[in-house]
């Protein structure tokens, strides 16, 4: 029994952490079902860890209320920041999300109250495993139910063709700007549990290279469905347990291999499996990535 | 007059491509819209179902003016249209295609998907039988589950029109539905399209199928150049020298 | 003043010719090449082991740094570029790729090198301030204006006056009608991927020399400074990211000057976000930026 616990002990954090990561994906998900590259949502989780932390550090509201307002403070200002930037093209959005995340580290940096690149330390550990898995299991059932509804529908004509799809009657305006909100709320709920894990928050975790690693998680995993992302986001966080396992025998530093390995993963999946780890399961008829047929 | 143009001008820096272009479309009328290439014919599509903006001029539906509204809001009063070159969602099926087309007319709060509730459940049966009656319609019941790239040039057009249809829009707007059809298939295409005008639905007709806009129409606009040079019935168009001039040895 | 203009101008000059190359791109592909930053850096480690570890003049590590860095250039185009040509979302899937090949570039700098940071041997390179009209400038500050403005007047020279510049600029138009026209679009696009990543591993060799500071992630910065240089000066134009570059290179050193350090990113930022928000097209750029 004592080596059992032994360990779930270590692996608790790589479990919790991929529960996060899977968060995450989906966050950045919510943009790209819609044909939306949006990578401001490091940014939004940053928000949100502050705002949960900051709430917990100074109030006694419990951690259900402080959770919500993380998610909620990133979301309410998704909007007046999605209805200018969602009408850029393609990589402008993009560029303008870079900046955004840009933006919040920079001003988190210089912001005194928080201690600048210090950040807040000892928050309380509040957030556990089932607290993680549960809210997962809350947004993977959300999209679940929005595949195949008719929001899913017209979000899936918006990324095919998004003219074509306003000249069907949808908005397309409150449509990609509904799923930009949604984004910003689920890496603000991804933020606010993860400074609850880990006790801290720093602007340093919220960098571009973060938004970076929220995008290769969908794409590795397969950003047609909804089960790509959180298949990325488990693939990815637990390889570098793998290569450290392997890279100690090989002779090879961790750092360099784990770096090398995902960024050859990533162009892998680029070039020859473009719609991610899950269509290879596709092949076989088991999971599709399309609907019931009629 | 359900759909009234009127002295609708549209230039692109010097290039007039639609030029005091005015016609009206009745309620359960074919109208065809016909000219040489180039001559505006699809710019004037875009003009009316709002991608582009007239320089000057009115479009009006009903007799509300809908030239400054943006495409979406133009396609809720009631205009649906098909494409020159095509624009499917080419990773959705046919009857997906068809579904998105009925968006406007479905009544689906996300929240009852979400709550499980038998109504939403109910919902979608009769809206996507409703998509397989309309591609039974357009004879492609069978490529249902097709993805749209998959689907011959044909057979593309053909669940355009059906998509087009699923909003139940009161002017159809239809960019050279034939092109690349065979004569049984224009056939029942022109079935089709008297079909959807005998329901009361108006149908603004681009064509380069001169013969068939002659068969099908009850009216048909000529345009050259941007400029309207003819609009009237069928046989005093093919009478009027105007046409025949700018219509010399363009036939396909 | 004096000293706050021309610490800016030299400044300026490097984002400048890092901008260049990552603009000349996107007009050629309509892709954002996130490696152009791993290239940057590949330029200066280049630089670094032909001087520290061969032991060869400045004067001809750099152009070999850039030569290198050229060829580094091709095949990034070659691995993570032309596989995808001819996609749907293409430029969605390019600026993933791009992401992968920096990643991949990076790790081998960082196994080659080590994360901590590298510098030049002492005396590398002769380092002598003069005073210019009651402002100081040193030997260094003078050497990497002269370049990048040399290698930018190279670049303008090639783009408006040789037939290659002029095929370069009838693909950005368009590649289709390039194409129909007999021009063999990969080759001109293979060559874009050389000039730009030429000019953008020379950056990195100037900015190697002014701030002696090796590392494999020292492109990250840069790279989001550069952003907010093309989009000034508008997506794919040279010249636009020519004066974007100077412009914020001032812009930042009278920052710096005036509100002090901590602002000197944010000032970029700052514009980045005007100008998308107010004036998408920047100073001199052409392309659609909205959607239909």
């Amino acid at each position: 029994m004592g080596a059992l616990e032994d360990f779930f002990l270590t692996y608790q954090s790589a479990i919790a952490f991929i529960g996060i990561d899977a968060l995450l994906a989906l966050s950045v998900y919510a943009t790209l079902s819609c044909g939306q590259l949006s990578l401001a949502n490091a940014g939004f989780m940053a928000i949100g860890a502050y705002t949960a932390a900051l709430l917990t550090l100074h109030t006694r509201l419990p951690f259900a209320v402080t959770l919500i307002a993380g998610a909620l403070a990133p979301a309410v200002i998704a909007v007046p920041l999605g209805l200018p930037v969602l009408r850029l093209r393609g990589v402008f959005l993009a560029i303008a999300t870079i900046g955004f995340g840009e933006v919040v580290r920079l001003g988190l940096v210089n912001w005194d109250y928080t201690n600048g690149a210090l950040g807040l330390v000892s928050i309380p550990q509040r957030a556990r495993l089932w607290t993680i898995y549960l809210v997962l299991a809350i947004a993977l059932y959300f999209f679940s139910r929005l595949r195949g509804s008719r929001m899913g529908y017209a979000l899936e004509a918006i990324r095919e063709d998004e003219a074509a799809a306003r000249t069907m009657g949808i908005d397309t305006t409150a449509a990609k700007l509904s799923m930009f909100v949604l984004g910003a709320a689920l890496a603000g709920l991804a933020g606010g549990l993860e400074a609850h894990f880990t006790f801290m928050v720093a602007p340093a975790g919220y960098d571009f290279s973060r938004a970076v690693d929220m995008l290769v998680y969908a794409v590795v995993g397969g950003a047609t469905s909804y089960l790509g992302p959180p298949v990325g986001a488990a693939f990815l966080t637990l390889l570098p347990e793998v290569l450290r396992a392997i890279g100690s025998t090989v002779g090879l530093t961790p750092g360099p291999l784990r770096l090398f390995v995902s960024g050859a993963i990533l162009l892998a999946v680029v070039l020859f499996l473009p719609n991610g780890i899950i269509s290879f399961s596709a092949r076989f008829g088991a999971l599709t990535t399309r609907r019931e047929r009629s | 007059m359900l759909l009234a143009l009127d002295a609708v001008q549209r230039a692109f820096g010097g290039v007039r491509a639609v030029d005091g272009a005015s016609f009206m479309v009745g309620q359960g009328e074919i109208h065809g819209l016909i000219g040489p290439n180039g001559a505006g014919k699809t710019t004037l599509l875009n003009l009316v179902s709002g991608f582009l903006r007239p320089t000057s001029g009115s479009i009006k539906l009903a007799d509300r003016r809908i030239d400054a509204l943006p495409p979406h809001k133009i396609a809720v009063l009631g205009i649906g249209r098909t494409y020159q070159n095509i624009r499917l969602f080419p990773a959705l099926a046919a009857m997906e295609n068809v579904l998105v087309g009925e968006h406007l007319v479905r009544d689906a709060p996300l929240w009852k998907r979400l709550l499980l509730m038998r109504a939403a459940r109910a919902e979608e049966r009769s809206a996507r039988a409703k998509a397989l009656a309309l591609l039974e319609r357009v004879g492609l019941l069978a490529r249902a589950g097709t993805p749209a790239r998959d689907l011959s040039y044909g057979e593309q057009r053909r669940v355009e029109i059906a998509r087009a249809l699923a909003s139940d829009p009161r002017v159809l707007l239809l960019d050279e539905p034939t092109a690349g059809m065979n004569a049984s298939e224009v056939t029942s295409i022109a079935n089709l399209i008297r079909q959807v005008a005998k329901e009361g639905h108006s149908v603004l007709l681009v064509e380069h199928n001169v013969q068939l806009v002659m068969d099908i129409c009850h009216r048909i606009t000529v345009l050259n150049f941007g400029k309207v040079i003819a609009d009237g019935e069928p046989a005093a168009i093919a009478k009027d020298p105007a046409v025949i001039a700018a219509y010399l040895g363009s036939e396909p | 003043m004096g000293q706050q203009v021309i610490n800016g101008f030299f400044l300026g000059s490097i984002y400048a010719l890092f901008a260049v190359g990552y603009t000349l791109v996107f007009g050629v592909l309509d892709i954002l090449n996130l490696a152009h930053q791993a290239v940057f850096m590949l330029g200066a480690f280049c630089a670094l082991a032909l001087v520290g570890g061969l032991h060869l003049s400045f004067a001809l590590a750099l152009p070999l740094a850039v030569l290198f860095s050229g060829a580094m250039g091709i095949l990034l185009d070659r691995i993570a570029f032309r596989p995808l040509r001819g996609r749907a979302h293409s430029n969605m899937s390019g600026l993933i790729s791009s992401i992968a090949a920096a990643t991949i570039f990076e790790a081998i700098a960082l196994q080659i090198f080590g994360p901590d940071v590298s510098r030049f041997p002492f005396g590398s390179f002769p380092d002598r301030q003069f005073r210019v009209a009651g402002a100081v400038v040193s030997t260094i500050q003078l050497t990497i204006v002269a370049v990048s403005v040399v290698l930018m007047a190279l670049l303008t020279y090639l783009l408006k006056k040789t037939r290659l510049g002029r095929q370069i600029r009838a693909v950005a138009e368009s590649p289709r009608a390039a194409r129909i026209l007999g021009i063999n679009v990969d080759r001109v696009i293979a060559a874009s991927f050389f000039i730009s990543s030429a000019l953008g591993g020379a950056a990195g060799v100037l900015f190697a020399l002014a701030f002696n500071n090796l590392s494999p992630d020292m492109g990250r910065s840069v790279e989001l400074k550069g952003l907010a240089v093309i989009i000034l000066g508008g997506m794919g134009s040279v010249t636009g990211a020519v004066t974007a570059g100077f412009a914020i290179g001032l812009i930042e050193v009278f920052t710096v000057a005036y509100l002090g350090s901590s602002y000197r990113d944010a000032v970029s930022f700052a514009v980045l976000f005007l100008v998308l928000l107010v004036w998408p097209r920047g100073l001199f750029g052409r392309v659609a930026l909205r959607e239909a």
